[in-house]
């Protein structure tokens, strides 16, 4: 009871609210997500970006800003790997005799939520939303692109396949996959980091690159066209 | 007043001209690990993980007549404003929105400690 109370009070100073998720659903997702994600700003941009090297997993702490929570409930379920070389790739590649290949071997596979596990955590992480006036400032109406035009654009025009892969055998493995973007992020999220990747993190390994807002269209919108197009 | 606007002058090329020289090559080595790994090896033979579906491989480090014949202005560039900008691919970004100006010149002195120090 006095653990309960001493975790409310924590939690609260913290701005979560207890009265919408109770203490235990709290604690319990501190203890199940906490090991390895930011569950609280860790503040970035204030460390040397050596800390780049060290963090486990993505933050989540904005988590309620960057997903759908319909594709958490399912991913946490059935957590196949977003990112083919982990979340800090030079950790988990090796030189080969043809080139560098990924160490399978260190990767770490994200743990198997069960239903009620996965509704739990992904409502309480949805309720993580610190960036949301970051989010209203974004004018993106999501609107189609030729496939093709929106690939060259993608592709040989802006270089995202160096690192991303936009369909499940193309594209480089050093980012998260992008065929699955669509469902797994909110279409504002997606327009706000192509524009300004380093405000969401002071240490991303994305090229932060001035882009007009007619360009990060053109990639939202192919990430749209291209994610409806792998269902 | 002469003295002052000659320190001005003085301080404002000390920023701009930052070269290899006045970077920190074990810094860079740290940034080189983040950043530049996974298109150009962790070994920078140009190899890295990224490279199965490239339609341009990128460049090889460690080749030291290619990367004695690049100037640190050159390099220097391509960091900052990326392939493009030195007539290479586009599938080296600018990385000007990353790194501040003593990062690259970190970097630009760990290249040449990779490719000339052997």
């Amino acid at each position: 009871m006095k653990f309960r109370f001493i975790l409310s009070i924590a939690l609260y100073l913290c701005g979560v609210s207890v009265q919408t998720f109770g203490a235990d659903a709290l604690a319990w997702t501190a203890a199940t997500c906490g090991g390895c994600h930011a569950l609280q700003d860790p503040l970035y941009d204030q460390k040397p970006v050596d800390e780049r090297a060290n963090r486990k997993a993505p933050p989540l702490f904005y988590a309620g800003n960057k997903f759908r929570r319909d594709w958490l409930v399912s991913w946490l379920q059935k957590p196949d790997r977003i990112r083919p070389a982990g979340y800090f790739p030079p950790a988990h590649v090796v030189s080969g005799p043809d080139g560098d290949i990924v160490d399978e071997t260190s990767l770490q596979q994200h743990p198997d939520f069960t239903q009620q596990e996965a509704v739990r955590a992904a409502d309480y992480l949805m309720s993580l939303t610190p960036y949301t006036a970051r989010l209203d400032e974004i004018e993106y109406a999501p609107g189609s692109i030729s496939w093709k035009m929106g690939n060259l654009n993608f592709g040989k025009f802006r270089g995202c396949d160096a690192c991303h892969r936009d369909a499940p055998d193309f594209g480089g493995v050093s980012g998260p996959e992008l065929y699955t973007a669509w469902d797994r992020l909110q279409p504002k999220f997606i327009f706000s980091f192509i524009s300004n990747p380093a405000a969401w993190d002071a240490h991303t390994l994305m090229p932060h690159v001035e882009l007009n807002p007619a360009v990060v269209k053109k990639l939202a919108d192919y990430l749209k066209v291209n994610g409806e197009d792998e269902e | 007043m002469k003295t002052a606007k000659f320190i001005v002058v003085l301080a404002g090329l000390a920023t701009v001209h930052l070269s290899y020289a006045d970077g920190d090559a074990s810094e860079g080595k740290a940034l080189y690990r983040n950043y530049c790994t996974q298109c150009h090896g962790v070994t920078g033979d140009g190899k890295g993980v990224n490279i199965p579906d490239m339609a341009v491989l990128p460049r090889d480090h460690t080749d030291t007549s290619e990367m004695s014949a690049r100037t640190d202005a050159e390099l220097t560039k391509a960091i900052k404003h990326g392939g493009k900008a030195v007539n290479k691919s586009v599938l080296m970004p600018a990385w000007e929105g990353n790194l501040n100006d003593q990062q690259v010149a970190n970097l630009v002195a760990y290249l040449r400690e990779l490719c000339c120090n052997k």
